[in-house]
């Protein structure tokens, strides 16, 4: 069917008990997005995205993958075709660097031969040196890590990204870097990405379309311009209001010298 | 070299070889168990919390109790299924230790399993693992440090429970430990202690390299100490293959203290030349030592008519000797099965004794003598006599009351009565330190304190067997209370020691040469 959505989520949702998480949650992403989930803590953005890889079922509501419902077919299979990163990363300690990005792979089957090239071409991608494959994960830094984490997700080649406050521990300076470089990738393998994020002005930066959660509903879906413009839901206009007062006060500095 | 050093050294490699086997068997047994049941109860709180509740329990169960406790278990399983379920030996030992190694492992497993880093796990569901490449990819490698770590911990403690093995009849280094200590021959008891901890020393470098290997990642080191393992194994079992042979092994129970070592010896020795593999069976409870010969897994012992009669038929009246062994041998066949071949000749009664030179001074001869004199002695007894029946039918019989009346560990009170600290003891008629103290027994013309005639008790099977009782029968009625007396004081006196089996060496002499 080529007119349904690449990604397609009708009435998701989910309760902790007799706490809702997620309420009745719609959303359809064409091919090729880059849509940054924002809001609260608590807000339901991280259940919303592990409903997607089955990490997290829902109590009702489908998700729909190119066509397909996510229940077809075993879990395992599904999760090897989407890419995943998430704060706590998780390389695997006992495994090095290129065993670490070989995993997906691996257990697709690909030969040792195919799975090294992979490895070697990975390692260019997210710009470490080549002789970082036979490092273990406890010898890198932060940046470092959070690299091999994405290059570990990317390496089956998966059209679908899911992310997780992926640089939600690194600095300023290597956050805003591998922010970007993460932006060229996604471009330049034509990926479709979800990216959680509670930093609203990474969000406008780096996606292409913001979706607002708040207490398990979406108030906004828009473009990082159409948004910063919104004028309605009173938690909304909070949340862009703060990161447009921090760049006018930074503006007023500059012009202020 | 001494002879007690020879002698328990002679025994060694056999015991060795029973321990490592036992051992090496439960601690295997408890990892095929503990490892899936780990599993299980890391992934589930309902499953977790009773189950380490359970093996915590096991643990504090004493390794003894629960060793004896397997006995009338197994018994029990036996008659339930009609199935030949051997009772004792290795198959209640290996089942306690199985269960007493269970903890560590299960302890770490789950810790070991549990406490993995969630964002791993995470890592390896979002890849795309399924349950079992999760399992061997990364929980199992992960884990495997701290599991082996446990592993460590029960071999250690399986190699130094196996010990108390010998209580049900399983052959172990504590056989070298308990026989040395009842008879006070310490260098047995040392050579059983440094073999125990060698063995777990060596099993715990051998763990310790394949943690090692594990950890550093170097299947050098791991299948080093799997080749080692794989040897000792080896070794183990091509000597006992080599030890059979094409007669049946008649199994020679005794029970825990000197006499019945020595006679054991003495039965092994008689059917040990008339051509039967023997293997001796030593420390057994008195009331498993019964049940054993009475289900077979143990060929011949000797047992005392008086304890037949109150432990096994569950009598409290004192009828004479001849007719209490008339009853004792026509119930205890009919009811179990077990022949009482019939006396050796003396008796190992509970009496009362004191100093030969008090005894004259005061004029006693019988305890009538004694009742009239003794609210100014004062009695040392064994820890039990106090509490015993005969205690009782004494005072009834007599209307004996002492000044004083105290319990000792046997050694205390020989020592009580040499010295002058007590005027008259509880001992026991064929004890080698009444002849050694110069004691002497009191009459009990009242017959109040029942007979205790060592007797010969034969398996069913046993019982079947002409040569064996062919090479049994010279025994019967040949051994008096001064030769039992005189082997025990060999193997029970401080000094110029002899082993049990040298002090049945010489009682067999001596029986030959009347």
């Amino acid at each position: 069917m080529a007119n349904d959505p690449f990604l397609e989520l009708h009435h998701v949702a989910k309760d902790l008990g007799a706490r809702p998480i997620l309420h009745a949650v719609s959303l359809a992403i064409p091919a090729g997005s880059f849509v940054a989930l924002v809001g609260p803590s608590g807000s339901g953005k991280t259940t919303l995205l592990k409903t997607i890889n089955r990490l997290i079922e829902p109590d009702s509501g489908s998700v729909r993958l190119d066509g397909t419902d996510i229940n077809v077919g075993p879990k395992h299979r599904l999760r090897r075709r989407i890419g995943y990163a998430f704060q706590g990363i998780g390389l695997f300690p006992h495994m090095n660097v290129a065993e670490n990005i070989g995993v997906v792979p691996r257990l697709l089957g690909w030969t040792e031969a195919a799975r090294a090239a992979r490895v070697a071409e990975l390692l260019d991608l997210v710009a470490l040196p080549a002789d970082f494959a036979a490092r273990r994960p406890n010898t890198l830094s932060g940046g470092q890590t959070q690299r091999v984490g994405i290059a570990r997700a990317l390496a089956a080649r998966p059209s679908l990204m899911l992310m997780d406050e992926p640089f939600g521990t690194l600095d300023p300076v290597t956050r805003d870097e591998l922010g970007r470089a993460y932006r060229a990738l996604h471009d330049r393998l034509d990926l479709t990405t979800i990216m959680v994020t509670h930093d609203i002005t990474e969000a406008l930066l780096l996606a292409d379309r913001i979706v607002v959660l708040i207490e398990g509903t979406i108030r906004a879906d828009a473009a990082p311009a159409e948004l910063l413009a919104y004028r309605g839901d009173p938690a909304v206009e909070a949340m862009i209001a703060l990161p447009q007062a921090q760049a006018r006060r930074l503006a007023a500095l500059v012009d202020a010298r | 070299m001494s002879p007690s050093l020879t002698e328990a050294l002679t025994d060694l490699p056999t015991l060795l070889r029973a321990h490592a086997l036992l051992s090496g068997t439960a601690v295997l047994l408890a990892i095929l168990i503990g490892l899936p049941l780990a599993l299980r109860a890391a992934r589930s709180r309902t499953f977790r919390i009773p189950l380490l509740g359970a093996a915590g329990l096991i643990q504090t169960v004493p390794t003894l109790a629960l060793l004896a406790l397997f006995y009338p278990a197994l018994l029990l399983l036996g008659r339930a299924t009609s199935l030949p379920v051997p009772a004792l030996g290795f198959l209640p030992a290996l089942l306690a230790l199985t269960l007493y190694a269970l903890l560590p492992i299960l302890r770490n497993g789950v810790a070991g399993l549990h406490g993995l880093d969630p964002a791993i796990l995470e890592a390896a569901d979002a890849a795309g693992m399924t349950g079992r490449q999760r399992l061997l990819q990364v929980e199992l490698p992960l884990s495997a440090p701290v599991l082996l770590a446990g592993i460590r911990t029960a071999a250690i403690w399986t190699i130094g429970a196996a010990t108390l093995a010998t209580t049900v009849g399983q052959p172990s280094l504590g056989n070298l430990i308990f026989s040395g200590l009842q008879t006070e021959n310490w260098v047995r008891v040392l050579v059983g202690c440094a073999a125990s901890a060698g063995l777990a020393i060596a099993a715990d470098l051998l763990l310790g390299l394949v943690e090692a290997g594990v950890a550093r990642r170097s299947p050098l080191r791991i299948w080093a100490a799997m080749g080692m393992f794989g040897i000792g194994v080896l070794l183990a079992l091509i000597s006992i293959g080599g030890s059979g042979s094409e007669r049946r092994t008649i199994a020679v129970g005794a029970k825990n203290f000197s006499e019945q070592y020595i006679l054991a010896s003495a039965i092994g020795q008689r059917l040990g030349a008339a051509g039967f593999p023997v293997v001796q069976r030593d420390d057994l409870g008195s009331a498993v030592a019964y049940r054993a010969v009475a289900a077979g897994d143990v060929d011949v012992y000797v047992d005392y008519t008086g304890t037949l009669w109150t432990n096994v038929l569950g009598r409290t009246d004192t009828p004479r000797a001849d007719v209490m062994r008339a009853e004792l041998t026509r119930r205890l066949e009919a009811r179990d099965g077990v022949v009482l071949l019939g006396p050796l000749g003396f008796e190992n009664a509970y009496v009362l004794a004191m100093r030969r030179s008090r005894a004259e001074a005061l004029g006693v001869r019988t305890i009538d003598d004694l009742a009239r004199v003794a609210p100014r002695l004062r009695l040392a007894s064994d820890i039990e006599f106090l509490t015993r029946p005969e205690w009782r039918a004494l005072r009834k019989a007599y209307d004996l009351r002492f000044g004083d009346a105290r319990a000792y560990s046997p050694t205390f009170m020989y020592r009580a009565i040499a010295d002058g600290g007590a005027d008259v003891i509880s001992a026991f008629s064929s004890d080698g330190r009444i002849a050694a103290l110069d004691l002497v027994t009191i009459a009990d013309p009242r017959g109040a304190l029942p007979n205790y005639d060592a007797v010969l008790l034969l398996s069913a099977r046993a019982a079947k067997d002409k040569a064996l009782i062919a090479a049994l029968r010279p025994l019967l009625g040949a051994i008096d209370v001064g030769a039992m007396r005189a082997a025990n004081l060999k193997v029970d006196r401080a000094e110029g020691k002899k082993t049990p089996a040298e002090a049945a060496t010489q009682l067999l002499r001596t029986l030959e040469k009347r």
